[in-house]
């Protein structure tokens, strides 16, 4: 199938979508003999935020990991398909393009905060330092910057030397979130950023998240139906390793297309 | 399948060769590392064979398993590995009947009845006798355990294998309790509740549950024993005496495969010499031993592995 | 049946009797450890405190018992010592490394997986039968303090790969998967993330592998270190050109367990205050480096809570 980047252009322009970042098509995704994804596809669009809902086990998280491909970290899965990432119309999927790259440009935030051990600075800054970054004064400007962006420097900026581990959960999770700012992502994949975290620093990450759209492109996976429509322009919507529906945030959650969709917002299972 | 020409792909995408090749290097130097194991295992399998068939070819194999006496250092030399052989199996035995009950019931004293605090105290001080160097259980056996020994058996020779035997099983109950303990400890704690629920008491829920579930970690604790104990050398060296006596009586002074080898080491060792070649024919036997019971110990351990 | 109180309650009583004589028998063995290991220190004191002058650490051992001392002994245990340490924790790292976080799931690495656990069961002595052919005479090193640090780093080579890679399991995937989700390679996230973080956990295996080592007799005495020397190997640093010297790799020499085991295989009961004595120094620099990995070992587990 060929995919070029005008015939993209096109495709969005008859959806009415605004420019893409990414288009996801038909991906299979196997764990052994189990299969997780089932030929899904899906734009995610430029500067937005587009939500990943669903009930547990519905392949969710398997869809989101393989943007920065994850999956090839472990043995046991093999997946097929594409994704076109723009602006260069590259399958990021494709064999013969290294993760590395793809993990350069594209960032991650994981359900639990995952802080180093190490100091704050040194969170923020391992990824410049993985990027061949030396000069000391160029990462101590960048980790500022990406710790004002995570909403994160008035509260830290006089202790950055301290362990990471002594933050409390929703500052180690904004911690998370900086340090993959840092090397300035073009796309960011949340994987249920706030699920282990309570109200208030959900509430904090939330209105982060909205803020940063402006500069990088995001796409959340959450089990908290109310989190996506608070927080995305865009949602899907995934039972059973199917994309069932996707669309515009408030018509997917006042008027669903499918039943499924329904039964899931409505609260009929979960 | 790329869908852009190549001409026109951005490098940013494209392959990072050099970080690619460091990375291989590196994988392989690692992998070197761990195959180290493997070559080390090749070259004792590699040095015993080799020197030992320069000893065959002077001493012929039926001699070696069948003759009783073994005096290679004296002039009427006789090869019979048997003297040796039951200097290190009476020494063995000797401490596996020590080791195996204490060590038991030491594990599942630990492991079903002992306070956290009790546990606390005594695992730190049965690492420490672990650690203690063999030379100075040699010392014991010599100087403490065999004159307490004549105490209650006044006909009790000097070097007698029947001390070094008793220390060498002291040495190893704390090898074969914290195995078999591990193996007690990893059973659920739900079996244990099912049999409290029905009135059982401590002991015979750790008796008929705990025991019957933990055999196959327990075997592993008592053939970690058996190899300890084979292959113990200076207790024996120091306590046991050097002469080959082929009698199954810890009464009596022996040697064992180990105290030999070094005996021999200890005088003039000539490279290319008979005695030179036999310590590696002996040092087979050893080995062959250990491994025997090494198969074994593998063997019933997977008749009674347990699936949780 | 109908339920007879009586019987169950001597049923109960009795079960609970035998609970009672277990835990005595239990207290019993573990007293049987802890009773030698006093045992053990106090005729080792008793005999050879009277020793334990600052001669004894000074002198040379000597046909003269009151004028026979450990320094040969100590200095010979040090520098073999230090060749254990720089051939075996390199090594040892880096398998421990390779298996956790390179290898593959394949028969290549069971065989490897199989040797360590091998290796860590194979009786000391063979080690030492090992480099006899090998070292001193294949590889012609002699019975030197180099082959005596090479036959102590392969025997303490499965010690150090068991405790590096179970420090390494102890590192949580999430920190990986961070690293990994930055861009980071496997060799970056091995280099700047997994090692450090499990540097406590592999320098207790490496102190619990040297306090081993330092006690070894029979591989040594195997590869021919000789029981009287009353001398010092060549040292390593000199006042001339090029001045670090390697001579000191091939001399002769002796440690403290040999030296130990000679004094004890004399009759004299001079000898035997001797070795009394070294017996103590041993006893106490073993205990001191295990509670040490110890000490260590808790002190870890505490400060990086996963």
């Amino acid at each position: 199938m060929d995919i070029s980047a005008g015939v993209i252009a096109a495709q969005t322009a008859n959806a009415g979508m605004p420019p893409l970042k990414a288009q996801a098509s038909e991906l299979e995704f196997f764990y052994g003999d189990v299969q997780a994804l089932k030929r899904v596809s899906m734009p995610v669009a430029a500067n937005r935020v587009t939500a990943l809902i669903g009930p547990s086990g519905c392949g969710k998280s398997t869809f989101l990991r393989c943007f920065n491909r994850m999956h090839d970290l472990y043995d046991g899965s093999r997946y097929s398909g594409q994704i076109v990432f723009q602006p260069d119309g590259i399958d990021i999927l494709d064999r013969s393009v290294d993760p590395i790259e793809v993990r350069m440009r594209i960032g991650m935030v994981f359900q639990k905060p995952n802080p180093f051990p190490k100091s704050i600075f040194e969170n923020v800054a391992y990824g410049l330092r993985v990027r061949g970054e030396r000069s000391r004064r160029v990462m101590a400007e960048k980790v500022e910057m990406a710790l004002r962006d995570a909403s994160l420097w008035d509260e830290v900026s006089d202790r950055l030397d301290d362990m990471a581990f002594n933050l409390s959960g929703g500052q180690q999770q904004r911690l998370c979130i900086a340090r993959a700012l840092a090397t300035e992502p073009e796309l960011m994949l949340f994987d249920e950023p706030t699920s282990a975290l309570d109200p208030i620093a959900t509430a904090n990450i939330e209105e982060l998240i909205h803020r940063l759209k402006d500069k990088v492109t995001i796409l959340i996976v959450t089990h908290n139906m109310q989190q996506a429509a608070r927080v995305s322009d865009y949602t899907a919507f995934m039972y059973l390793g199917e994309l069932v529906e996707f669309g515009d945030t408030n018509l997917i959650f006042t008027n669903p297309k499918s039943k499924r969709t329904e039964d899931y917002i409505t609260g009929r299972y979960g | 399948m790329n869908t852009v020409p190549a001409d026109i792909r951005p490098d940013r995408f494209a392959h990072k060769a050099l970080r690619h090749w460091g990375e291989r290097l590196i994988e392989g130097a690692l992998f070197l590392a761990a195959f180290s194991a493997v070559a080390v295992t090749v070259a004792i399998v590699g040095v015993l064979f080799y020197e030992s068939l320069s000893f065959f070819e002077h001493v012929p194999l039926r001699d070696f398993l069948t003759d009783t006496q073994w005096t290679i250092m004296f002039s009427d030399k006789h090869f019979g590995v048997a003297p040796l052989l039951a200097g290190t199996l009476t020494t063995t035995g000797v401490a596996l009947l020590l080791a195996v009950p204490v060590g038991t019931v030491t594990a599942i004293y630990l492991s079903e009845f002992a306070s956290h605090r009790v546990r606390e105290t005594v695992k730190p001080a049965l690492e420490m006798l672990a650690g203690i160097p063999t030379v100075v259980f040699g010392y014991f056996a010599l100087l403490m355990v065999t004159p307490a020994l004549q105490w209650f058996m006044p006909n009790l020779p000097g070097f007698n294998m029947l001390g070094p035997g008793l220390v060498i099983g002291i040495m190893i109950i704390p090898y074969v309790s914290s195995v078999a303990e591990d193996a007690m400890r990893a059973v659920p704690m739900h079996m244990r509740e099912g049999s409290y629920a029905m009135g059982a008491t401590r002991l015979q829920t750790a008796l008929k549950v705990v025991m019957p579930a933990a055999t196959s970690g327990v075997v592993a604790a008592y053939i970690l024993g058996i190899s300890r104990a084979v292959g113990e050398t200076m207790v024996v060296a120091v306590a046991a005496g050097q002469q080959p006596n082929f009698t199954f009586d810890p009464r009596e002074s022996g040697a064992t495969i180990t105290a030999f080898i070094v005996q021999v080491a200890l005088g003039d060792l000539p490279h290319g010499s008979l005695e030179y070649q036999s310590i590696f024919a002996v040092g087979l036997v050893l080995v062959l031993l250990t491994l025997f019971f090494n198969v074994l110990g593998h063997l019933v351990r997977k008749r009674f592995r347990e699936a949780y | 049946m109908a339920y007879d109180a009586q019987a169950v309650r001597r049923l109960v009583v009795r079960g609970k009797q035998w609970d009672k004589v277990f835990v005595i028998a239990g207290l019993l063995c573990l007293m049987v450890g802890v009773l030698t290991l006093a045992l053990l220190l106090a005729g080792l004191i008793h005999d050879g405190a009277g020793r334990l002058n600052w001669e004894f650490f000074s002198n040379f051992p000597s046909r003269r018992a009151e004028r026979a001392g450990i320094l040969s002994a100590m200095v010979g245990s040090s520098l073999t010592m230090l060749v254990t340490a720089l051939a075996a924790i390199p090594l040892g790292i880096a398998a421990g490394v390779y298996l956790e976080e390179y290898a593959r799931r394949n028969w290549v690495t069971e065989i490897i997986e199989i040797n360590v656990t091998n290796l860590a069961g194979v009786p000391s002595i063979v080690y030492g039968l090992l480099a006899l052919s090998l070292f001193v005479y294949g590889m012609g090193f002699g019975q030197s303090i180099l082959s005596a640090g090479l036959t102590l780093a392969l025997l303490i080579l499965p010690v150090i790969i068991v405790s590096t890679r179970e420090a390494i399991r102890a590192i949580p995937g999430t920190i990986r998967e961070g690293a990994y989700a930055l861009g980071s390679t496997r060799w970056q996230t091995v280099r700047d993330h997994v090692v450090p973080y499990s540097t406590g956990g592999i320098l207790t295996g490496v102190i619990i592998g040297l306090a081993r080592a330092i006690g070894e007799t029979a591989p040594i005495i195997t590869i021919g270190a000789l029981t009287f020397i009353a001398f010092l190997p060549p040292a390593p640093l000199g006042g001339e050109f090029p001045f670090i010297s390697f001579e000191w790799l091939r001399s002769p020499f002796t440690v403290m367990p040999i030296q130990m085991f000679n004094w004890l295989s004399r009759p004299q009961a001079a000898f035997q205050e001797n070795a009394a004595a070294a017996g103590v120094v041993l006893v106490v620099m073993t205990l001191l480096m295990n509670a040490a990995a110890i000490w260590l070992r808790a002190r870890y587990r505490k400060r990086i809570k996963w």
